[in-house]
């Protein structure tokens, strides 16, 4: 027999990100993964396309649902993760409302990390208050914070494995406990880190989701994201009657009962997958396998450059601080060491003398970093949020958000050190020169 | 714990087991279709095993005769498939050996370290703690067509499913 394997050896992380999920076409004996472009699937009779509906026998029915592409990515991400499977989606926004409306319903109440991402921000304040979910945002430094913020009706810890522009690193092993006192699930979003830098399941998360479109695919070529799930909470403790119960949704299904540990995501997908949509496309599950396939490579060479990088800065007249969990000084260096011992990431902010105006001077000056407003692409990223994202807020607003009128959020890509350092050291001598009438115009 | 479940989850005997039984007797195999050990039994139908229904409430389960016990099967049984609380177990696994099944296999949360001591005495391979389904799911049939992780790793060409 060919190909039984699983269990008798434990593959390493690279030969999983090589081959995870994927066995050979057995019509073609392609090598590559196949691109399934194909709305829908040939039924063999009846019978078989009953059992699929029912989630009787695995099977495909409708590429909004499941795709043999797609399904090559998420098995690989799971695997990658240590998760029991995952579900991919449109977008990392996609996932991570189709993966928090699976698990809760109106009346419940969430308590967040203050430092996320803001679109994440936007999605649990605005999406969710108008689906009746109450919000609590924390400090996610302080564990008393995380822990006052706990009501009955709290079902979900929510935080990221990297914060931003903070920097904050995230005390998994802590907030899962916290959580599991409470008879609750942790759900991390673990965009930044990546598997290969942090596996949250190890530490205790539940829930792990990603924006597949930064590090994972590496190309900035596509969006999408993914949800992967350990299989280890036990959503029949009384708490969660909206995975446990017989689903209306799903002729009388309890989804919990009839797939145990992979309960959850079986609804993720036959429920909320099917009934919001936001599928991810075939194709850009083919490019984000081509990324994942040197995830490791990658991430070494972003974590190093990262490194040097953050330490020309450290060194810099010009530079007021560098908030980068992986410089020694950093208040996070302690955790990094314990969750992100290969490296706290390449995505990191830093303030720079002078405020909004030198801020824009700077990124106005540079030739190889990128001005744009993404992360995690392989090539060199720069933003000043005071003039592009957050420019809408007052100074005091933006020091609410952890963000200063100087502050600059880089995203460290995979090309020579020493041009990217280059190019920021040019581009700090341009702001050092304006003169104070500049500066304050 | 020298009993964990884990000690009867064996990738080799579990894939042995599934490549040669062709007659599964599920103890506790509800005619409700929603219940997960009909889900079960659909499906190693489907998959060709000879599912045979123990239910003593029930006369027929997924087009099969149900037996009142173990015991009563008048033809030879390869595995053992238990859907029953686990304090059930060890009275089973004494049936299991009388009636000279093959394997004992303790379905997800039927943990009882007592019965597969008394299985394992009599001859039988034990799986505990796993479900029969995705287990061939996993090994022979398509689990990873909706994203579950099958642990697999593999370069060589399969026939197709």
């Amino acid at each position: 027999m060919s190909g039984d394997n699983a269990g008798i050896r434990e593959f390493g992380f690279d030969t999983r990100a090589v081959h995870a999920g994927q066995r050979p076409d057995p019509y073609t004996g392609a090598r590559a993964v196949p691109i399934f472009q194909t709305t829908s699937y040939v039924f063999e009779d009846p019978e078989s396309a009953a059992a699929y509906f029912n989630l009787q026998e695995y099977g495909n029915t409708y590429s909004r649902i499941m795709n043999p592409t797609v399904a090559t990515f998420e098995e690989r991400i799971a695997s990658l993760e240590g998760a029991v499977g995952g579900v991919a989606f449109a977008s990392g926004l996609a996932a991570q409302a189709a993966a928090l409306f699976t698990m809760l319903e109106s009346g419940d109440h969430v308590v967040a990390s203050s430092a996320l991402y803001g679109g994440s921000v936007t999605q649990l304040k605005h999406v969710l208050r108008k689906l009746g979910v109450a919000l609590t945002f924390v400090d996610p430094d302080r564990m008393e914070e995380w822990e006052g913020a706990i009501r009955p009706d709290t079902k979900l810890l929510f935080g990221e494995t990297i914060g931003n522009p903070g920097g904050n690193v995230l005390d998994i092993e802590a907030v899962a406990a916290l959580a599991h006192r409470h008879g609750m699930p942790l759900m991390v979003d673990n965009t930044f880190a990546t598997p290969y830098l942090c596996r949250p399941i190890d530490w205790g998360a539940d829930i792990v989701v990603h924006s597949a479109t930064k590090f994972l695919g590496g190309h900035g070529t596509s969006i999408g994201g993914v949800v992967v799930e350990a299989g280890k909470f036990d959503w029949s403790n009384g708490r969660f009657p909206v995975v446990a119960d017989p689903s209306p949704a799903y002729h009388g299904l309890a989804f919990h009962e009839t797939f145990g540990m992979y309960g959850y995501l079986m609804k993720l997908r036959a429920e909320s997958l099917r009934d919001l949509g936001g599928a991810m496309s075939p194709f850009n599950a083919f490019l984000f396998l081509l990324g994942v396939e040197t995830l490791s490579l990658r991430m070494d060479r972003h974590v190093r450059n990262a490194v040097e990088v953050a330490r020309f800065l450290s060194d810099h007249p010009g530079v007021e601080r560098v908030r980068y969990a992986g410089l020694p000084d950093s208040p996070y260096a302690p955790l990094a060491a314990k969750y992100l011992p290969r490296g706290a990431g390449a995505v990191f902010a830093f303030d720079v003398h002078g405020g909004r105006r030198a801020g824009t001077t700077l990124i106005q000056s540079l030739d190889v970093w990128s001005h744009l407003a993404n992360v995690g692409d392989a090539k060199s990223l720069i933003i000043h949020p005071a003039s592009t994202t957050h420019r809408q807020l007052t100074d005091d607003e933006l020091a609410a958000a952890g963000i200063g009128p100087g502050t600059i959020r880089l995203s460290v890509g995979i090309e020579d050190a020493g041009d990217l350092i280059w190019d920021l050291r040019r581009g700090l001598e341009r702001v050092t020169a304006q003169t104070p009438e500049e500066v304050t115009a | 714990m020298i009993d964990s479940p884990a000690r009867y989850q064996e990738p080799d005997t579990i894939r042995r087991l599934l490549t040669t039984a062709s007659t599964v007797a599920i103890v506790g195999l509800s005619a409700n279709v929603l219940r997960p050990s009909n889900f079960v039994g659909f499906y190693l139908q489907r998959h060709g095993y000879r599912v045979v229904p123990v239910n003593p409430r029930e006369k027929e389960i997924l087009g099969e005769v149900s037996y009142p016990s173990l015991s009563a099967i008048p033809f030879p049984v390869d595995i053992v498939d238990v859907f029953r609380a686990p304090d059930a177990v060890p009275g089973i696994a004494h049936e299991a050996v009388e009636i000279g099944a093959g394997a004992l296999w303790l379905q997800f949360g039927v943990i009882n370290p007592e019965g597969a001591v008394i299985a394992e005495a009599g001859g039988l391979d034990v799986v505990m703690d796993r479900c029969m389904k995705v287990e061939h799911a996993r090994f022979l049939g398509r689990m990873h067509w909706l994203g579950f992780n099958t642990g697999r790793v593999t370069a060589r060409r399969q026939s197709a499913v």
